[in-house]
């Protein structure tokens, strides 16, 4: 196996281990690029790609465009803030425009769940997704699994609970098809209010106690209150969440073991874990961050060696 | 498909030790000079160098490296088959160096071409030579030649040389392949 079974990355739903595992091993090669002297390949200098982003967005951004610049495509960046969007085009029409000026790559963000899909099935170009709605954010859980690997050498048997805003978070989501992909078990823990209904139809189990959570587990991803997706209340006061759900450094150190910290940031200090842990040596939170770069290379550069 | 035997394992351990020998007439001590191997079949050469040059000639501050050179080539999307990345193990600065890249056959001298570009990452050599096992004549794309030469070999398009290495392959013979 050296190559992609699918044409564009729209979600981890729609590939499988192997193509996983061929991300991860491209990705080793990527990090160590990233750590010479000169961090730059020339594999795709024959390629555009134009990042969209509909919704805000600063490190996935910033992280996707150093990935395309280190492999030496062309970069052109659209964000829908200062675009004709506003004047009223359509998704397609806006892709479309983009892709006359040659465009061989899309990576998008669009506050849509399903909008990458949609667009592939209508453009002709490699579409990445960079976060759809609350539907997927495939990069980001690769880079997740990828800094798990990298601190415990496998993900397979590893006991990973994902903590907060699961209905919102299509880090969630993208998490929880990665890891079970990979062979590891999964809870997710959070307010009630805020864990899907059917959650456990993905093979996931529920826990609402957090501190029974991080005793049960190897690593937990603490993922944000998104305060901008919650349309009615959800849990009583901010205070209150952080009281049942904030990760704390007593709570880290009263278990028997030592736990992995993960974050997909941003990072509201002080609500979902205080600035101790966050900085902490269990953390490996800027380890996500320079792996998200490495696993982002290694995803286009496989995408692009599909394009015809 | 017809094959040939080019060199058996005597032949082939008697031309390693010429290159050893070629390499410490111009090289010396290996102070200022560091063995690239280029992924993936010519770490097995540069490996077998290396140890002949510290076993039977005390060379002792020997460093070599592996260079891969899949994202630098120039047939990305090109070529029918995906290209596979190898690891890239240079843990030394190649500034102000004598590098020598190791590589089991030179063929259109692309691979060569990937490799002088990929090893400017990691700083600007004094100068670069090149040691390959087989050295085709007739075939090079580019103004590419060998400073040193294990066996210069008449092959036409159709055939291919083949390196085996007992490491990897069982048993030490190069074999000229008719397809």
């Amino acid at each position: 196996m050296s190559e992609l079974s699918v044409p564009h990355l729209l979600g981890i739903k729609y590939i499988n281990e192997a193509d996983i595992q061929l991300i991860f091993e491209t990705a080793d090669q990527f990090k160590e690029v990233i750590n010479r002297p000169i961090k730059k390949v020339p594999s795709l200098r024959d390629i555009t790609i134009a990042n969209l982003f509909f919704e805000n967005s600063t490190r996935t951004r910033l992280s996707f465009e150093l990935a395309e610049k280190r492999l030496s495509a062309d970069v052109v960046n659209f964000s829908a803030a200062q675009s004709s969007v506003k004047k009223g085009e359509t998704l397609i029409d806006t892709v479309n425009n983009i892709l006359s000026m040659k465009v061989d790559m899309v990576v998008m963000r669009h506050p849509n769940p399903g909008a990458g899909v949609f667009l592939s099935q209508h453009v002709k170009a490699s579409i990445v997704n960079a976060g759809d709605g609350a539907h997927e954010h495939p990069t980001q859980a690769l880079l997740d699994s990828y800094s798990i690997r990298e601190r415990l050498g496998d993900v397979a048997g590893k006991n990973v609970v994902i903590v907060g805003d699961i209905l919102h978070s299509r880090v969630a989501l993208s998490n929880i098809f990665a890891l079970k992909l990979q062979g590891a078990n999964v809870k997710v823990c959070g307010p009630k209010t805020l864990i899907p209904k059917y959650i456990t139809s993905l093979g996931v189990e529920v826990e609402t106690d957090l501190q029974k959570a991080l005793q049960w587990c190897d690593v937990a991803n603490m993922l944000r209150i998104q305060n901008e997706r919650l349309d009615i209340s959800y849990f009583p006061s901010t205070r209150e969440y952080v009281q049942q759900y904030g990760l704390t450094k007593p709570m880290l150190d009263a278990l028997d073991k030592e736990i992995i910290i993960m974050h997909p940031g941003p990072i509201n200090r002080g609500v979902e874990i205080t600035s101790e842990v966050a900085d902490s040596d269990q953390a490996i939170i800027l380890d996500q961050v320079e792996n998200g770069v490495a696993v982002r290379m290694a995803v286009i550069y496989l995408l692009a060696s599909k394009i015809k | 498909m017809s094959q040939k035997v080019l060199l058996t394992s005597k032949e082939i351990n008697i031309i390693l030790h010429r290159l050893a020998c070629q390499l410490i007439e111009n090289h010396l001590d290996f102070k200022d000079t560091v063995l690239v191997g280029i992924q993936p079949r010519g770490v097995l050469l540069a490996d077998r160098l290396g140890q002949i040059l510290k076993n039977s000639y005390g060379i002792q501050d020997l460093k070599l490296g592996y260079l891969d050179i899949t994202f630098f080539r120039d047939d990305f999307r090109r070529s029918g088959k995906p290209l596979e990345a190898n690891s890239t193990q240079i843990d030394f600065i190649v500034e102000d160096k004598n590098v020598v890249f190791i590589d089991d056959v030179l063929y259109t001298g692309r691979s060569i071409r990937a490799a002088l570009t990929a090893i400017q990452s990691f700083g600007r050599p004094t100068n670069i030579e090149l040691l390959t096992l087989i050295d085709r004549r007739f075939s090079r794309h580019l103004p590419i030649q060998p400073t040193y030469r294990g066996r210069q070999v008449d092959a036409i398009n159709d055939e291919k040389v083949i390196v085996h290495w007992e490491e990897k392959d069982g048993e030490d013979n190069v074999y000229l392949i008719n397809r």
